[in-house]
């Protein structure tokens, strides 16, 4: 395969606003997503993601407004999920600019959300957003590893793996797929989950959470990941993209854009 | 240079923003409409899709999108089509075990492609001829893919004396597949130009200066 391998910067937005600090110089406002990602773009981004985590849902036009202003001016992919709960939310998504939408919580609740965006808006833009853990105390699943919702705070006791196959089945055309255990830990990826869902699915599979250095994102994609998700690392500049496609790179990994 | 005047056909498919934007960077004037003499008549015509072939083609039918190309090209006039825009250049598509008839500009069936990971998604690179225009400052580029479907198999018809035989740039992902082609005022990529940076614009800015 010489299909490259996918390194992608996750942007959490309030109201319109890139939380959890942005470390950039230069930046007229490190706030905005726009500007953002038109930074990550010119940095050898191969895609973006934007997750919406404004707590209100009624203020959704705001992120409809980002989503509109960022795809006038990047020519890359970008994701957007967080409070997607109806076809209805998908498609203002895809009209306003996006080109993917990721669900997570909402096809947890109800299943045929993915069937039926993946009927209407064709399984390429569906993305199955999994945020899975290690079976805590009490709960039990097969593989050992469980779906939770509220950033990892609540149980679901569902397997993440047999999640994962019912939702390619039902039309998802790609996982990305969180570590909630090593999220946040910059410890390096949980490779046993990425190896225990790419057994399984089919679709592609971004890894997401645990990423700390360099060195942590080669063995994510040795464990299967097709794509390699994080956010604080470049966001405060303690990696760049372009450094760690060298380290991809480097492991034998096709990747673009080593030398901007 | 006078500035063309491109109509991206409003069928229901996705997202055109990005293709009216991308369109517009590299210097044209961009209409997204179904409006069938603004189609036929504009300088240049893209005919985007995304999704499924057989929901693609019923709403290219609907707003008669056969015969706008159709006329098009009798009179010589550009079209680009883009991803299942493509597609559908084809005589037919298969999904789910059922062809679905394509516009026929082309030969050869749109199936799935036998890949162990589908969607064949993100950047990946080309084989294209060296006389091809749109490719000429890209070929060595990445361009980037969406798609679990392709033409695996192409018979150039050497003995068609009456035209150019039709330039095709292939790619891979588990099997070759039609990445590109270039055939007179008939051009389409698999990949997703104005989602593929500065190489996906080059190109496109190639394909609108071969409209003067």
């Amino acid at each position: 395969m010489n299909l490259a391998i996918r390194v992608i910067p996750c942007l959490d937005v309030d109201d319109g606003r890139v939380v959890k600090g942005v470390n950039f110089t230069g930046l007229r406002d490190a706030g905005d997503p726009v500007e953002l990602a038109a930074r990550y773009d010119a940095g050898g981004a191969d895609e973006l993601v934007f997750l919406d985590i404004t707590a209100s849902s009624g203020d959704r036009q705001t992120m409809l407004d980002v989503v509109r202003r960022t795809a006038d001016c990047i020519f890359i992919p970008l994701t957007v999920g967080g409070g997607v709960r109806s076809p209805a939310d998908f498609d203002r998504l895809l009209r306003a600019g996006a080109d993917k939408v990721s669900l997570n919580t909402a096809a947890i609740a109800d299943p045929n959300l993915l069937s039926e965006a993946a009927q209407r808006f064709g399984s390429q833009c569906v993305v199955l957003s999994i945020d899975a853990r290690r079976c805590p105390a009490g709960v039990s699943t097969e593989s050992g590893f469980e779906v939770t919702t509220h950033g990892g705070r609540r149980s679901t006791g569902i397997d993440a793996i047999t999640w994962a196959v019912e939702g390619t089945k039902r039309g998802a055309g790609e996982i990305l797929l969180n570590s909630m255990d090593a999220d946040g830990t910059k410890a390096g990826f949980d490779l046993e989950l990425i190896e225990s869902v790419r057994r399984e699915v089919r679709v592609p599979l971004i890894a997401s959470g645990g990423a700390g250095s360099l060195a942590d994102f080669a063995p994510a994609v040795h464990a299967g990941a097709d794509a390699v998700l994080a956010a604080s690392v470049f966001h405060f500049g303690e990696v760049t993209v372009v450094e760690v496609k060298q380290s991809l790179a480097k492991s034998g990994f096709p990747v673009r854009n080593t030398s901007l | 240079m006078t500035t063309q005047n491109i109509v991206i056909l409003d069928y229901g498919s996705g997202n055109l923003r990005s293709a009216q934007r991308a369109l517009e960077k590299v210097g044209a004037n961009v209409t997204v409409t179904a409006d069938f003499e603004s189609a036929v008549n504009a300088d240049a015509l893209v005919v985007p899709g995304v999704g499924a072939f057989a929901a693609c083609m019923r709403g290219i039918l609907e707003v008669r999108g056969d015969a706008i190309i159709d006329r098009r090209l009798t009179g010589g006039r550009p079209v680009l089509g883009i991803c299942v825009g493509m597609q559908v250049l084809f005589a037919d598509g298969v999904e789910h075990g059922t062809a679905v008839a394509g516009l026929g500009q082309w030969p050869g069936r749109v199936e799935q492609l036998a890949a162990p990971i589908l969607p064949h998604m993100g950047w990946d690179t080309v084989r294209a001829p060296v006389d091809s225009t749109i490719f000429a400052e890209v070929a060595g580029e990445r361009f980037y893919f969406v798609h679990s479907y392709g033409v695996t198999s192409w018979e150039l018809n050497e003995h068609d004396l009456n035209r150019q035989p039709p330039m095709v740039t292939w790619g891979t992902h588990g099997t070759e597949f039609v990445a590109a082609v270039e055939d007179g005022p008939l051009v389409a990529t698999q990949f997703h130009p104005e989602k593929s940076g500065d190489a996906g614009l080059a190109l496109l800015h190639a394909w609108v200066r071969s409209l003067h």
